[in-house]
């Protein structure tokens, strides 16, 4: 009975002592993060995460003067995984913000566990253009570029090259299609034909043969990660580089992609919404301080991804840590002023961002790396938003 | 559709399904002989191709880094039939399945804990271009070597099969098991020697495709799969039967994926051709498997 009594008392201190130290932590903030973190892919969500974790750890921890938590999550490139993960953060760990995915079809499974809970998701990278429409929604915030955007601009830069005819090849996917009908939508020469492929696939060897038939003046190709090392490697295996000119989206021709691949890039266009040599004071020092703590030249993705934890950081000064009021805080989001690396920067009304994007060509810079630097100081577009915005009926 | 076009998907689909047969004429064997589901055959294609990842950064020669890795897959193929699988032959086919995925579990967290989620692996520059085979036929070198690596494998397994005593036994197992051991034939080390050689065709296919593909983590579930579906194609324990079916297999892929979108395009307006198209192209070899096991359920050359 004594010892009974004992362990009572025992357990009291201890849950007495629990809640007193819970109480005493002053508003700490948890966010989730998941992403791609493995297989051929696995380097894009470890640049977001990287760049992620760099802008809290220059902020001292803190975003908006406040502690923050970063959980991360590897999707495995798998929208099952992606989606219980988005569950288990929401629910279990109960984080303040969702952020991190990198493909949308994981992150269109996850999103829903964020948002029906009341959780805002600010992306990092994907940003279809159903949620830019018909389905926008008010705790979904983009700090990319709308996922038809740097294909519009390719199509733009296709068309005032003057190329006659374009092959499109893109994964089966949301992003894959938001990616061809961009660059449709710019681009005034003849379509040739366009090719949907298996997400993920890794051997292009029935397509390129298919290229090499079309004899197209330019090729386009929206391909991702390792999906894109393989298909240029096999491009050039096939030599279709001698006679047909490739042209890719930023991400598509970014450092990660030409040490995969090797000097054939050099000289490759593509279009992106930042550069390593963007001329602005924040990009200069995420650029240095990047390069100083992981030892490589970040990319577009690393960009987005510490351009979203300085969107998060701004947000959680303005509402001055106070996230329990979710209107408050989607204001100061859609409201949201940081020196972003890629320079202008805002929410559209349908929270998808209005900026500008460049031209960019690979070289090699002094140490002889490939980089992928801006042809010109002049954007090739202005303050550039989506063609769904008015679609969007949230006020 | 072009004749060189025509040409050059054929090499394409020649060249896959001859990655295939590496897979599936092992699998096969080892279904066909010793009546085990091995569904660890794609784990040793992976640890094939890491190992041979490995040994290349060490030798700074990718050919010294296969030639290497494949009896070194061979030795682990044997270690693992001799140690684990030995024990489930005289379980029932569901047994078979929980253990050997479980394996696929096992070796693939061992492999990400030694080399990491993927390594890196590349061809000889010397093959990293085109070569013109016909006038306006242009094929990538790289893939020529792997067709002529492929072919000379299946004529040595062929010859191997059909000309040999151990070639004999292992006919002899695969049609009548329990009079194969009534002759005297030893059974058990048959049954190891198989194993090893089979893990050997992972390794160079694993290797192989390794420069053309990825070098990752799970790289076997998804080529096992395809080789269950040319061993059921071709019949079970049938060496034949997998040439045959790898071939069909990966010519029904590639053409597939050229014709299908091609085809729905004539048929259907623009919009469900884009989306029917390429969903179809990749559920090809699955209707091939179904139309043959709806017409021949036992494969197109059974052994039994």
């Amino acid at each position: 009975m004594k010892a009974l009594r004992l362990t009572c008392l025992l357990a009291a201190t201890l849950i007495a002592a629990g809640s007193s130290a819970l109480a005493q932590t002053p508003n700490r903030i948890k966010i989730g993060l998941v992403s791609t973190l493995s297989g051929p892919n696995g380097a894009l969500g470890e640049e977001i995460r990287d760049a992620f974790n760099l802008a809290v750890q220059l902020n001292g921890g803190n975003l908006g003067g406040v502690p923050v938590e970063v959980i991360v999550g590897d999707d495995q490139f798998n929208p099952q995984v992606g989606k219980q993960l988005f569950e288990r953060m929401v629910k279990r760990d109960k984080v303040d913000f969702m952020t991190g995915v990198v493909f949308s079809n994981i992150m269109l499974a996850g999103l829903p566990e964020a948002t029906n809970e009341r959780v805002f998701y600010v992306s990092p990278n994907a940003a279809p253009s159903p949620l830019a429409g018909k389905e926008c929604n008010p705790f979904f915030f983009v700090a990319s570029w709308p996922n038809d955007a740097y294909h519009e601009m390719a199509g733009q830069h296709a068309t005032a090259r003057g190329f006659k005819s374009a092959y499109l090849l893109a994964p089966n996917y949301q992003a894959g299609k938001d990616s061809l009908a961009g660059f449709k939508r710019f681009y005034k020469g003849k379509v040739v034909d366009e090719v949907y492929t298996k997400l993920g696939q890794l051997d292009y060897s029935a397509e390129l043969a298919q290229i090499r038939a079309a004899k197209p003046e330019v090729m386009y190709a929206f391909l991702p990660g390792g999906m894109g090392v393989n298909f240029i490697k096999q491009f050039v295996a096939a030599g279709l580089n001698k006679d047909i000119r490739l042209l890719l989206p930023g991400f598509g021709a970014d450092q990660d992609i030409s040490r995969g691949v090797g000097d054939v890039m050099l000289g490759i266009n593509d279009t992106a919404h930042w550069a390593l040599d963007l001329n602005n004071a924040a990009n200069r020092r995420f650029v240095a301080e990047f390069e100083k703590a992981y030892k490589r030249l970040p990319t577009v993705y690393a960009a987005q991804g510490y351009d979203t934890a300085l969107i998060l950081d701004a947000t959680i000064r303005s509402v001055k840590g106070n996230l329990s009021d979710k209107d408050a805080v989607r204001k100061a989001l859609r409201e949201v002023k940081f020196d972003s690396v890629r320079g202008s920067f805002r929410f559209n009304t349908n929270h998808y961002p209005i900026q500008n994007y460049y031209l960019r060509e690979v070289k090699k810079d002094a140490q002889g790396r490939l980089v992928n630097l801006l042809a010109s100081p002049q954007p090739i577009a202005t303050n550039h938003g989506d063609a769904y915005v008015q679609e969007c009926t949230m006020r | 559709m072009t004749w060189i076009l025509f040409l050059e998907q054929a090499l394409n689909g020649l060249q896959f399904g001859l990655m295939l047969f590496l897979l599936a004429s092992g699998l096969t064997l080892v279904f066909g002989i010793m009546d085990m589901i091995n569904l660890a055959h794609g784990a040793l294609y992976m640890v094939g191709a890491f190992l041979a990842a490995w040994l290349a950064q060490l030798t700074q020669s990718f050919v010294l880094g296969i030639l290497l890795a494949v009896p070194l897959t061979a030795l682990f193929g044997m270690v693992m039939e001799s140690t684990l699988l030995r024990t489930l032959y005289a379980r029932d086919h569901m047994s078979q399945v929980l253990a050997t995925f479980s394996l696929i579990l096992i070796i693939n967290e061992t492999v990400r804990m030694i080399w990491g989620t993927d390594m890196p692996l590349a061809a000889p520059a010397s093959l990293s271009g085109p070569v013109e085979l016909l006038p306006g036929l242009y094929y990538p070198s790289y893939r020529l070597v792997i067709i002529a690596v492929g072919l000379v494998l299946a004529g040595l397994l062929y010859l191997a099969v059909t000309r040999t005593r151990v070639g004999a036994w292992v006919r002899a197992g695969a049609s009548n098991r329990e009079m194969a051991m009534a002759m005297g034939i030893n059974i058990k080390r048959l049954f190891t020697l198989v194993f090893g050689l089979g893990a050997a065709l992972c390794a160079v296919a694993g290797a192989l495709l390794g420069p053309l593909m990825a070098v990752q983590v799970g790289m076997g579930e998804t080529v096992l799969i395809l080789a269950f579906v040319v061993i059921v194609i071709g019949g079970i324990g049938s060496i034949w039967g997998a040439f045959v079916g790898s071939l069909l297999v990966g010519f029904v892929d590639t053409f597939g994926r050229t014709l299908m979108p091609a085809l729905f395009r004539e048929i259907f307006p623009p919009q469900v051709a884009s989306a029917a198209g390429p969903a179809v192209a990749s559920i090809m070899v699955y209707l091939l498997m179904a139309v043959v096991l709806f017409l021949r359920p036992q494969g197109l050359f059974s052994r039994r």
